[in-house]
């Protein structure tokens, strides 16, 4: 039996959540939600109770949720969507370590002549707010995107006080709570943000399905026209069975929290531990605020990929880093803009938990890594 | 689109559904709407020599709504003087059946029709009762 | 999420489910399409993120994506590499259009498409106008084709784009893809057609006819709602610009994570369509016929789009004299629309059977019929009795009706304004 450790990449769906979506899946729940009749009029009606679930987890009201294909689109509809509503000129700030899903819509913004300035990240992978405002400042800034909560390193951004910044600068703020969601309290009003973008498929909901929640009267440029669904917001007939999943998720994140948390620090702790003991590891972002699932290490002298493979044939499912730049051989930009050497940033290896992990994972996760990272260094040092 | 049983009610079984002479002096009829608009509503009245409405029938081309507007209508009509009838609000039909928003002009047009009965008859007959004004400009 | 299920089953004591004919807005799942879905839902099945490549979750789950592009390649006759996922045919449109605007921008800014096509494709195009495109809709012949004339007097040096549909989901006609397709290539043009209501119902062989772009839904067939996919050629090689940026999935042209139990289950009801295709589309065509004889010795009905080359499971009629909301509730028992589902909510006559010519009283007074994979012909003769004592009763209500029987002629008459 293969243990899974890489749940920031994406999670297995929860049996209750696979049960709530059961008859939409099955063909006996199918009308669509904007017909008139009676199937079309109950589909509706689920795909409201949804929305109610997912406002709740994060503290709106079930209008402010737009339901979107995932996290990447809503990524791509707060800042494509709000930039096309801001003033001709207008510039961008996007985090340094944020993820491709916002990365590129930055990029092509900014070719398309909206000023983009990064806001950079100290050594441990934190925007401080000293460098927030500097970022804010070199442009007439209209919109600054900043992620709740790292999916490489998990590092927590202080949202809340870098939403203060930009909105005494008079500049919209966006959070990618993506990796955040399930994992730590995520309140809406409190991170004081316009705009957040939501996953299913990483809080035990299923793939294809995503939020941006919006501050109430916050107007944007939709991207999918036709149809008229989402409030005019999202044309194209709703992911039905997608949206209930995501729903049904977001009602079981709702609950236990603090336990989640807590077994997740415990089994964080003893991966840390055995880690410490073993020569030339390094744990990056370890003395910031952190996702208490995620741990990002490398090991001096060994390649990750290597390392991921050895695991892998072990039965043991980690990954390099994001599993959308997986395969690329380019070392994580996220320990770029820390700073971290090349050579060690080649190593990188996360291991992220989730539902179901337990003390017995992660002890044949370290006897697996001892084992492999010392006959690696054994090669290695066989060759010089 | 949920409809209120009240519209239910109306539109299953529509009461005084039909049509009286147009051209016995004691009727009055009202036609109001448009085909390409997708609601045309007739509405008849039969009244007294005291001027008291006694009977009233009508046809409607249109939705739930219009169907159920101008049935209701029929109901409360019966036993009003002209007068009285002439007073009815398109609010008060549409309170009583709970129409949503987008249904409200329904019950306009049924308001509509009484007053345009009751012009017809009016027309007709030489006793002339106190009309409301400005019936040209209600909907 | 129990509350949801408790619901469910209240509601299937209170009233029995209305035959489902309305399979032109979206299909149940066939149960072929939800077993292959469901495998991917658990932990023991394909959950892993396709784009993961450091372990054997991620490489299960690539695979099964890759099977299901062979599927939905097959079907039309295509290149598995000519696919890209998207979240539906919306997105399909949205990203065909938009994409070649964008990308081909310096080429010319002119697109011609029509006036009968779906909302997102002319949503997309009214949005392109306000970034400084030009969009000629063209018109359509009562019979709801386009003529080829007036197609290619549209063409300009600046055109860039023609974006025609297939079939028409609320009339079910059939344009001819492959004359549009010879004439787009002879003249340079891209073309784009949205084949949400064709495919797996009429045949398309992408070797034979030269359509550029393809937009497809999984849920008109049979599959999952919230995936489509775009056929993107590459001989010759059309270039789009992505709408979705980030990760470079679907080789930079859609990004974010594959929603894998989605795609297997856009893949295998591609692989069932096209393995039924023929024998079912004689099966609705015959059903179809009944529907309609059912039908035939009623007064002042019309037929809305030319049958001759038409979807075999749509009929789309006009019973004059009865306004089509009221028809629809009615019928509730029997689940019909009068048009898209995307314009239920709407007072607004069709405007698909305005461009075909038709007054707006015909147009309110439409019912589109649409039958699929599990119709019977029992669900067809329950429908047939009850539309017809339906229509009788509220023709007996119709003053418009009373007028036709007296003689009056209709279109003579001065309606107050209103």
């Amino acid at each position: 039996m293969c243990v899974y450790l890489d749940h920031n990449a994406t999670t297995p769906i929860d049996e209750r959540v696979f049960e709530a979506m059961l008859p939409y899946l099955n063909g006996s729940c199918y009308g669509n939600p904007s017909s008139a009749h009676r199937q079309g009029r109950e589909s509706q009606q689920a795909l409201q109770y949804a929305r109610e679930q997912v406002a709740m987890l994060v503290g709106v009201q079930p209008r402010q949720v737009v339901f979107t294909s995932g996290g990447t689109e809503a990524n791509n509809v707060a800042l494509k969507g709000l930039m096309a509503v801001a003033d001709i000129g207008s510039a961008l700030v996007v985090g340094a370590t944020e993820h491709s899903s916002v990365l590129e819509p930055a990029n092509v913004l900014q070719h398309a002549g909206y000023p983009l300035t990064f806001a950079g990240v100290e050594g441990d992978g934190v925007v401080s707010p000293a460098e927030f405002e500097r970022a804010l400042a070199e442009h007439q800034t209209a919109l600054a995107s900043v992620m709740l909560a790292n999916n490489e390193t998990g590092v927590v951004q202080d949202v809340v006080q870098l939403s203060e910044i930009a909105r005494r600068r008079g500049v919209m703020m966006h959070t990618d709570a993506v990796q955040a969601l399930g994992k730590m309290n995520v309140d809406f009003d409190a991170l004081g943000v316009s705009a957040m973008s939501l996953s299913a498929h990483k809080i035990a909901g299923p793939k294809g399905v995503g939020a941006l929640v919006m501050a109430k009267g916050l107007m944007l440029q939709p991207m999918m026209h036709g149809g008229g669904q989402e409030a005019g917001l999202r044309g194209g007939t709703e992911n039905l069975a997608g949206i209930i999943g995501f729903g049904a998720a977001a009602a079981l994140m709702q609950h236990g929290l603090t336990q989640r948390v807590e077994h997740y620090e415990q089994l964080r702790e003893r991966v840390e531990q055995a880690l410490q003991c073993i020569d030339g590891v390094v744990v990056f972002s370890q003395q910031a605020r952190r996702l208490p699932n995620t741990i990002f290490f490398a090991v001096k002298g060994i390649e990750g990929s290597t390392l991921l493979m050895n695991l892998d044939r072990d039965g043991i499912a980690v990954s390099s880093g994001s599993a959308c730049a997986s395969g690329s051989g380019e070392p994580s930009h996220v320990l770029q803009a820390m700073g971290v050497d090349d050579s060690l940033a080649y190593g990188a290896v996360r291991v992220s938990f989730g539902n179901g992990n337990t003390m017995k994972d992660v002890e044949r996760l370290i006897s697996s890594l001892q084992q492999q990272i010392e006959s690696l260094l054994k090669l290695n040092s066989g060759w010089t | 689109m949920a409809y209120s049983d009240k519209v239910m009610d109306h539109y299953e079984n529509p009461r005084n559904v039909g049509s009286f002479d147009k051209d016995d002096n004691a009727v009055g009829t009202g036609m109001v709407g448009a085909p390409a608009c997708g609601d045309v509503m007739k509405l008849q009245i039969k009244v007294s020599d005291e001027g008291v409405i006694e009977d009233a029938k009508f046809k409607t081309y249109g939705c739930g709504s219009a169907i159920a507007s101008s049935s209701l209508l029929t109901e409360w009509v019966k036993g009003k003087t002209l007068q009285e009838a002439s007073e009815i609000k398109n609010t008060e039909l549409a309170e009583e059946l709970a129409l949503p928003p987008v249904k409200v002009h329904c019950s306009v047009l049924a308001e509509d029709a009484i007053k345009a009965a009751i012009e017809d008859y009016n027309s007709k007959s030489a006793i002339v009762v106190d009309a409301p004004e400005k019936i040209a400009d209600a909907g | 999420m129990f509350k949801v299920k408790e619901w469910l089953r209240n509601m299937s004591k209170s009233e029995k489910t209305p035959v489902y004919l309305d399979y032109a807005a979206t299909t149940p799942a066939d149960p072929r399409v939800a077993e292959k879905m469901m495998a991917c839902l658990t932990m023991d099945g394909d959950f892993g993120n396709p784009a993961s490549r450091s372990h054997v979750f991620g490489w299960k789950a690539d695979d099964a994506v890759k099977e299901a592009r062979g599927h939905v390649a097959s079907l039309i006759n295509a290149d598995p590499r000519e696919i890209v996922w998207t979240s539906g045919a919306t997105e399909s449109d949205n990203l065909a259009i938009k994409g070649v605007a964008h990308f081909y921008k310096k080429k010319g800014k002119h697109i011609i498409t029509c006036k009968t096509e779906h909302k997102a494709v002319l949503d997309t195009c009214r949005q392109l106008e306000r970034e400084g495109y030009e969009v000629t809709y063209l018109e359509v012949e009562n019979s709801g084709f386009i003529d080829m004339k007036v197609l290619a007097d549209a063409i300009r040096e600046e055109t860039i784009l023609i974006s025609i549909m297939h079939v028409n989901n609320e009339t079910g006609v059939v344009q001819d893809i492959a004359a549009i397709g010879e004439l787009a290539r002879s003249k340079g043009v891209i073309f784009h057609c949205d084949a949400a209501q064709s495919a797996g119902k009429v045949e398309i062989d992408l070797e034979k006819v030269k359509v550029d772009l393809m937009s497809f839904s999984a849920h008109k067939i049979y599959g999952p709602k919230g995936v489509g996919a775009l056929y993107v050629r590459r001989k010759p090689r059309i270039r789009i610009e992505a709408q979705i940026h980030g990760g470079g999935h679907e080789r930079g042209m859609r990004s974010g994570t594959l929603a894998v139990h989605q795609i297997v289950g856009m893949g295998e009801a591609f692989r069932v369509a096209k393995e039924e295709l023929v024998v079912e589309s004689e099966r609705l065509l015959g059903l179809r016929e009944r529907l309609l004889n059912g039908f035939s010795d009623m007064e002042e009905i019309y037929i809305n789009g030319d049958l001759s080359h038409h979807v075999p499971g749509l009929l789309n009629i006009s019973f004059n004299f009865v306004e089509g909301e009221s028809l629809i509730m009615a019928l509730k028992d029997i689940a019909v629309s009068s048009g898209s589902a995307c314009t239920s909510a709407s007072l607004e006559p069709s405007y698909v059977l305005r461009a075909l010519g038709r007054e707006d009283e015909l147009a309110h007074s439409s019912i589109r019929f649409s039958l699929g994979r599990f119709t019977t012909e029992a669900d067809v003769d329950y429908t047939i009795e009850l539309v017809r004592q339906k229509v009788e009763k509220l023709r007996e209500l119709s003053p418009l009706w009373e007028m036709y029987k007296d003689g009056v002629d209709l279109s003579k008459v001065q309606w107050a304004a209103h």
